[in-house]
């Protein structure tokens, strides 16, 4: 009998990436709303790293990104059933 | 002088007319000009539907202005993008090393299909 758990997800650990690294993209536009999407949940609220999986300098380009584009009316602030 | 990239986008009521807004865009060009900065490039985004109401407005005029600019002006301009009742918001944004080589990209048209995609998802 041994003490240690067994590990729950066997083989479907998947390693998070920052996506902007990844692909070599320097520049978050805040022009392109159907882009900043993907980093805002139903309600339009920004998605935390744990879930988007950005690294912190690219995290803090998309948060800039986001709030931009809300102020240029190109997001919403707050809504439902954005997706 | 030293100059920066600028891009400012501002957003015009929709209830002016073609010509009206025509004037508009074209007052505020002009007033850069004169100001000392070199124009890039004007866009016209036109008429979009707004994220939430602006001064109980659905809809907007969209207008992107790059320019290089003495940092200096961007406030004698902002001042008249404020006094403009016409313009419901703007912003103007410094443009960064990568953002210049975005932009220029941009420009040149290689995000067509990225706009004609969005364009698509707006109707």
């Amino acid at each position: 009998m041994t003490l240690v758990n067994e590990p729950i997800n066997r083989g479907e650990i998947r390693k998070k990436y920052c996506r902007f690294k990844k692909h070599g993209i320097k520049y978050i536009d805040y022009k392109d709303p159907n882009f900043l999407l993907k980093f805002v949940n139903e309600q339009g609220k920004i998605l935390p790293r744990r879930l988007s999986g950005n690294s912190a300098k690219f995290q803090r380009k998309v948060a800039q990104a986001i709030k931009k584009a809300r102020h240029l009316a190109l997001l919403p602030f707050v809504t439902d059933g954005l997706k | 002088m030293f100059q920066r990239n600028y891009e400012t986008v501002f957003i015009l009521t929709p209830v002016l007319s073609d010509v009206q807004i025509k004037d508009t865009v074209d007052k505020f060009v002009n007033l850069l000009k004169e100001l000392g900065a070199d124009v890039i490039n004007v866009e016209n985004w036109g008429l979009k539907k707004m994220a939430y109401a602006i001064e109980k407005k659905t809809t907007g005029f969209y207008v992107m202005v790059e320019f290089k600019a003495d940092p200096t002006l961007i406030r004698k301009f902002e001042v008249e993008l404020r006094r403009e009742e016409k313009a419901m918001r703007f912003l103007t944004t410094v443009l960064d090393k990568h953002s210049i080589v975005y932009a220029e990209r941009r420009r040149k048209g290689e995000f067509n299909k990225k706009v004609e995609a969005k364009e698509e998802a707006t109707k």
